[in-house]
């Protein structure tokens, strides 16, 4: 009954009041952020400096008070550590060193190409992916209501605009929503996951929209991350791993445990490795989080459900938190596999496991078939967290006032999209089609030619949407990469980089087995494209393995 | 029926029949409309098809073929380069030198961010470190924007409060900021100074001369300076004129020009575009070293970069329709509409409360809220005290329930103890402003005498 923002004071002291009488010591439930101080900007209270007590107190004035007021306050030196330490390959040096190629080029330097392609980065519209018709559509009516009167647009695309802009504020998409996210569209994305789980229920509650799924991840780390020294939160990420999660584990200041996906068996995941990272873990830290990628980012392998039953149950004996990276739900290629959602196979092996593990799955609009990256949309369900923690994400949240609305939008577009019947379906499934099977044929591709080439092995990409083969490099190469103080893989892709124009991201970037070297590849760009550059790696492989033996 | 932002109560009955909600500074919740061109472009780039359409203006579709360009591979739907789309903070680097005067600025210096909160939080995460005596403290005015209170708590930073002096329409007083810093460095290590002006809550509009007491101020005590301007567009006439941090620092002239060091916040959200839902902002980073800002883009490149549709709402928010394009006309009525409306409602505001027995009002010099305080019957306080309450908590809940209006209490905001006042946002509609006045008087001139 209040506004979004009443709610919030009022449920901000009340928590608190709760928050400061809990003694819990299951581990898994008690809140894990810094249990805050209430604001204590007025409440009645006096302000603590008036405090008799807090005055009798000397506290030695710090230091640093006196001694940095020479030189600025903010630089590199005395920036959050924390931060300092981020890395992201991703976007990292060599893709520097890309946008700079870029530039020599358009200044008219002289090179063995004459464009760089980013290969690096899972941006489907980069690479030239159509974007889904009825999408933007839908997006550009509620952006300009007025072209309702258009002839140009579907009656279901008229329709659909209208009802989303009835559960936006003032009929507008530049309203604040709840932090939440707009109730219609979370009603939306419960509805689709019950219908893609077999029937299994989802409560719009447990939906949190964010900013791409890489903000609901980081918010959720936010709440797992507690402790100190021994007791400080370990949490379990696969290598190889998508760089986000050492990002949000070094700027929180986690252990990040490892467990090695097994590259022999086309990446699968091991529950003994699982086990044996884990116990390794426990000598140094309080593991309490296992992030799994299914399909996998950069591996591209689909978790059998055989596999994800495994890890339920390891999950659930030793208590751990899980984490289920989803976003490629809609990429699998491979005959024989087929995406299941941690969710469902969940609830499907019944109460002992669907009532008692804490998981929480995630979803965007920046892959599949959309690929739409830059509208930053996403979401996560909650499955069985604890009612005062969830109260705490629900807090966290509201901190940054609400995710995109046209993010917001697009979500709700993909989880409910044109069906059978309407007059948009037949181009929506043709360009869902086309996109989906093209990365497909593209995946296949990408394997077959790299095959192709000795020193280099690649797994089938089973899903998602990249390659991250294994390279053998020699060791003159391995050497003088030493001497330039690279990564062997860094070298390999730079050298790739200055004579190809490719862009891909070094296996290092994601973590590998020691003495192993790999690169990630994109399998975005269009197919003719595509195969001309994997032509072009191959050819580079060959004349690098001869100049290094 | 009660209707609430969406979600509706069914079988309660109510004393009125629309809720009318100016807690938050939401323009478009409170019924002003979107700026036609904004719109217009954005549909455009959405959904290029449009660009064929003969109702769209020429400069409309001009803007959205240029904007498309500069995203990769032609979409809105591309990721955009971390620090954002270079052709949109040029244009931003481009306003912040027109607006200074020539001040210059530079792209490299600004930091697109999914509105400003974005940035906020990305800069006082840069300043966080230590615990214990050494930990961050950040100066802050009491009343405060609440968000950035939070997000201190939440990122670990200590709060260092400063009182804004109402009895001066609460105006900054540098011995404030001074006994405040002294007081901080006590518990820990304060490093940076929040100011927002135009004011949230308060209205009040910082005159250069403050501003330069404040950067000498921040100069001596070596602070980290956080501007937040994201109001610097809704000041009234006829009182103090905006003038931003980064001219006033620049034309001080060193040593304060070279060294101290400033972050300077704007957002689509507030002023005439009220844009809130596109989450569109920057930030700009002054006097801070390119191997600085290296570590900060690097950590950032991991969020994946801001959304686009707000950078593209940003872009036309510096770089408007000018006069002779074939948007200008209706463009500039817009926003004298919008502005006409906004003074309207200060106006307004002040001449109704000013009457009722209870309200004390400051002027409002920009902004997009009033302030009022409240003074209220000693036996509401009391009452409040026994339901665990802030007086003006249980006023504002009260209101709510009896009325439909829903305001922000200022213990939300920060007040000095014993004092009580509540904020309204006055981005809305004159005829909801009227709606909200007569049931705000019923309903206060009702509670007083409860509680006399």
């Amino acid at each position: 009954m209040f506004s979004f923002r009443e709610a919030w004071s009022v449920t901000l002291r009340g928590l608190c009041g709760i928050l400061h009488s809990a003694a819990r010591q299951r581990p898994l439930r008690t809140p894990a952020m810094p249990v805050p101080a209430p604001l204590s900007l007025s409440f009645g209270r006096a302000p603590w400096w008036l405090s008799a007590t807090r005055r009798s107190i000397s506290y030695k004035m710090s230091e640093n008070g006196v001694a940095s007021r020479r030189g600025k306050v903010l630089t590199v030196d005395t920036m959050n550590p924390r931060i300092k330490r981020v890395e992201y390959a991703v976007r990292g040096p060599i893709v520097q060193r890309a946008v700079q190629i870029e530039k020599e080029l358009k200044e008219g330097a002289k090179k063995p190409f004459t464009e760089v392609i980013k290969a690096n980065i899972g941006d489907a519209h980069a690479m030239g992916q159509q974007p889904i018709t009825f999408f933007r559509q839908v997006m550009a009516l509620c952006a300009y209501p007025e072209l309702l009167n258009s002839s140009q647009f579907p009656e279901d695309a008229k329709n659909r605009a209208q009802t989303i802009l009835q559960s936006c504020g003032g009929g507008s998409i530049g309203a604040y929503s709840t932090s939440q996210g707009i109730e219609s569209v979370r009603q939306d994305v419960a509805r689709y996951i019950e219908k893609r789980d077999n029937g299994i229920p989802s409560n719009p509650d447990n939906i949190y929209l964010s900013t791409g799924a890489s903000d609901a991840i980081v918010t959720t780390l936010k709440l797992l991350v507690c402790g100190e020294g021994m007791s400080r939160t370990g949490v379990m990420i696969p290598i190889p791993q998508y760089p986000l999660y050492s990002a949000a584990l070094a700027e929180l200041g986690a252990v990040q445990v490892d467990y090695y996906l097994n590259e022999e068996q086309c990446w699968s995941l091991d529950v003994s490795e699982l086990r044996r990272s884990l116990e390794a873990a426990r000598k140094r830290c309080n593991p309490r989080v296992l992030c799994i990628i299914n399909p996998g980012n950069p591996t591209g392998q689909v978790q059998s459900r055989e596999c994800i039953e495994e890890v339920i149950k390891f999950a659930a004996e030793e208590r751990l938190f899980l984490m289920a990276d989803e976003v490629y739900q809609d990429n699998v290629y491979a005959d024989g596999c087929q995406f299941h959602s941690f969710k469902k196979v969940l609830f499907e092996m019944g109460p002992q496991y669907s009532d008692t593990l804490e998981l929480v799955c995630y979803h965007s609009t920046s892959k599949c078939y959309m690929g739409e990256c830059g509208f930053r949309g996403g979401y996560m369900e909650v499955i069985n967290m604890d009612a005062e923690v969830k109260a705490q994400l629900t807090k966290l949240v509201s901190v940054r006032l609400c995710p995109p609305v046209p993010g917001q939008i697009m979500m709700d577009l993909v989880v409910n999209h044109p069906q059978p019947g309407d007059p948009s379906h037949s181009t929506f499934i043709k360009e869902k089609s086309a996109t989906l099977n093209t990365l497909a044929e593209r995946a296949r591709l990408t394997e077959e030619i790299l095959n192709t080439v000795p020193g280099i092995q690649c797994n089938p990409v089973q899903g998602a949407m990249y390659s991250f083969p294994r390279i053998t490099i020699p060791e003159r190469a391995v050497q003088k990469a030493k001497e330039k103080g690279q990564a062997p893989d860094m070298f390999y892709c730079m050298n790739l980089l200055e004579e190809t124009g490719i862009c891909v991201v070094p296996g290092s970037g994601f973590g590998q087995t020691e003495g192993t070297y790999h690169f990630r590849i994109t399998i975005l760009p269009p197919t003719e494209k595509l195969k001309i550059l994997l032509n072009k790696l191959k050819e580079f492989h060959l004349r690098f393995t001869q100049q290094y033996s | 029926m009660l209707v609430l932002g969406g979600s509706e109560e069914e079988g309660v009955i109510k004393p009125y029949k629309k809720l009318v909600d100016v807690s938050v500074g939401d323009a478009h919740r409170g019924g002003m409309k979107p700026i036609t061109f904004v719109r217009q472009v954005i549909a455009a780039c959405i959904y290029p098809e449009l660009l064929h359409d003969n109702t769209l203006p020429a400069d409309v579709k001009e803007r959205a073929w240029r904007l498309m360009r500069e995203c990769e591979g032609g979409s809105v739907g591309s990721y955009t380069d971390v620090c954002g789309i270079p052709y949109v903070k040029s244009s931003v680097s481009d306003f912040i030198t027109r607006r200074d005067g020539g001040v210059p600025a530079s792209p490299e210096n600004i930091i697109m961010s999914s509105g400003s909160q974005t940035a906020l939080m990305f800069v006082l995460n840069l300043l966080v470190d230590g615990e214990g005596p050494a930990q961050t403290g950040v100066v802050i005015p009491i009343p405060t924007y609440d968000l950035f209170a939070m997000a201190m708590e939440e990122l670990g930073a200590e709060m260092v409060p400063y009182y804004l002096c109402e009895e001066e329409g609460w105006a900054l007083r540098v011995e404030e900021l001074r006994s405040a810093v002294r007081a901080g460095r006590l518990h820990c290590h304060p490093r940076a100074l929040y100011v927002i002006n135009p004011s949230n809550p308060t209205g009040n509009v910082q005159s250069r001369k403050i501003i330069e007491e404040v950067i000498r101020f921040v100069a001596e005590e070596k602070l980290f300076l956080m501007a937040d301007e994201v109001y610097q567009d809704t000041v009234q006439g006829g009182g103090t004129d905006f003038v931003s941090y980064k001219r006033v620092l620049f034309e001080m002239g060193p040593p304060y020009s070279e060294n101290v060091q400033l972050a300077s916040f704007h957002s689509v959200s507030k002023g005439f575009m009220g844009e809130c839902g596109l989450r569109g902002g920057y930030v700009e980073l002054v006097n801070v070293d390119p191997a600085f800002m290296e570590k900060a883009c690097t950590w950032l490149s991991a969020g994946a970069g801001s959304a686009v549709i707000g950078q593209i709402a940003l872009n036309i928010m510096v770089d408007p329709p000018r006069p002779g394009d074939p948007s200008y006309t209706m463009y500039s009525q817009e926003v004298k509409f919008k502005k006409d409306t906004l003074s309207c409602n200060v106006r307004r505001v002040q001449e109704v409360l000013q009457d009722i027995p209870g309200f004390t009002c400051q002027a409002v010099g920009g902004g997009i809220y009033a302030f009022p305080r409240l003074h209220l019957p000693q036996r509401a306080v009391q009452r409040a005290k026994e339901l665990g309450l802030e007086a003006d908590l249980l006023y504002c809940t009260r209101l709510l329930e009896e009325e439909g209006v829903c305001l922000e209490p200022g213990s939300s905001l920060g007040q000095k103890e014993g004092t009580h006042h509540i904020r309204l946002c006055l981005m809305t509609s004159t005829k909801t402003l009227e709606v909200l006045l007569k049931r705000l008087q019923r309903f206060h001139l009702r509670f007083l005498k409860e509680f006399s």
